[in-house]
């Protein structure tokens, strides 16, 4: 699993890129995490606030409906007025995007409008209106919980993607770098020491031409110069050699030392 | 999870949209006088629906997938004994919105634990 590695030509050019992307990738990482801890965070808090405004929004819940039982009680039944007399609604929730570490988060707000009270109610009767009083409390209510529902759908989703990114660059992005920059490593090691036993094998070879040039030159000689000369003189190689020699302690441009 | 998003984006930042209601009489009575009514003369379609002994399920149904579709309604209250009736409904809706609000009603006393949102969000709670 880990075999994997991008393909490339190991280079020392490419040794940079690839590090350069390694950086970028561990950056991206580390970012990310930080990305999907916000989120958590604030996921964490609109779980608590859910369950905190539901339970008020009970309780609201329970007055309310005392009230119009109450205005019931006083004005009679009063539900087909009230559906007779719907027209446009007076009140609407409107929708904002909240920005959280990126993700827009939607938020829910009750809108008023005045519009001219219902016809067939109107403002009559104090217990009418102490119902519609108590069910607007409560409608903000609803609205705020439904905001904190919208909110906690939508940042599941966000933090799951978040995570799936991290993961990807954790488990396969950055390995895969790091494989590939360790190949190229191991290449670059192979090139030098091939280099080096190149250079040695021409060192060796050079070595075995001059030796070679040498016996040569002192056959030659012996040729030439004949017998006297041949067996107390152990010390011709400093002469005529001497240019030989001194090709062996001169610089050669061929030999990189 | 693209759909959810898409769902969202469909709103504009700064767009109204209608609260819905599905319940009793005394529920729906009294979000109507909270004025939360809207009924549209043409469509002859109304975002509220009062559900009481008589009412066929089927009309519950129809309500409540009208109510999902359309692109006007950003929240839908639904008493929890009628949510009880729409359970399987409820619990495959998974659009972002409009949202789904489970609200207590006078006969039933309100049970957190058959509230689909809230059950979502304590396994949430119980995974992290």
């Amino acid at each position: 699993m880990s075999a994997a590695r991008f393909p490339c030509l190991p280079s020392r050019m490419t040794l940079q890129q690839f590090k350069t992307r390694l950086r970028g990738a561990s950056k991206g990482h580390s970012l990310l995490k930080k990305k999907a801890d916000a989120l958590v965070m604030r996921f964490r808090k609109i779980l608590r606030e859910l369950k905190e405004v539901k339970e008020e929004m009970l309780d609201d819940m329970k007055q309310a409906s005392f009230t119009l039982a109450q205005a019931k009680y006083v004005a009679g039944d009063i539900s087909m007025s009230v559906v007779e007399s719907v027209k446009n609604a007076a009140v609407k929730a409107k929708i904002r995007f909240d920005n959280v570490a990126g993700i827009k988060l939607p938020v829910f707000r009750l809108m008023e409008f005045s519009t001219e009270d219902m016809a067939g109610i109107g403002k009559g009767g104090e217990q009418i209106r102490q119902a519609r009083e108590a069910f607007q409390r409560v409608l903000e209510k609803m609205v705020k919980i439904a905001s904190l529902q919208t909110s906690f759908v939508t940042l599941d989703e966000a933090i799951k993607v978040t995570n799936r990114r991290v993961n990807a660059l954790e488990k396969v992005v950055i390995p895969k770098i790091e494989n590939t920059i360790s190949y190229i490593l191991s290449e670059l090691d192979e090139l030098e020491r091939e280099e080096f036993f190149r250079l040695k094998k021409v060192q060796g070879v050079k070595k075995r031409l001059l030796e070679l040039e040498y016996q040569r030159l002192k056959a030659l000689q012996k040729a030439q110069g004949g017998a006297p000369a041949a067996p107390s003189r152990p010390a011709p190689k400093a002469a005529p050699a001497g240019d030989l020699l001194d090709f062996l302690s001169t610089p050669d441009n061929d030999i990189v030392s | 999870s693209d759909e959810k998003m898409a769902a969202v984006q469909t709103f504009r930042d700064g767009e109204e949209r209608l609260i819905a209601v599905i319940g009793d009489e005394d529920t729906v009575t009294g979000f109507l006088l909270g004025g939360i009514g809207d009924c549209d003369p043409r469509k002859n379609a109304t975002n509220f629906l009062m559900v009481d002994k008589s009412t066929p399920l089927s009309a519950i149904e129809t309500a409540f997938r009208s109510f999902t579709t359309r692109s006007d309604i950003a929240i839908i209250l639904i008493t929890q004994a009628i949510a009880e009736d729409i359970r399987y409904l409820i619990n495959e809706y998974n659009q972002t919105i409009p949202t789904v609000l489970e609200i207590p009603s006078k006969d039933m006393p309100y049970d957190i634990s058959k509230d689909t949102v809230l059950r979502r969000v304590k396994q949430q709670l119980g995974e992290n």
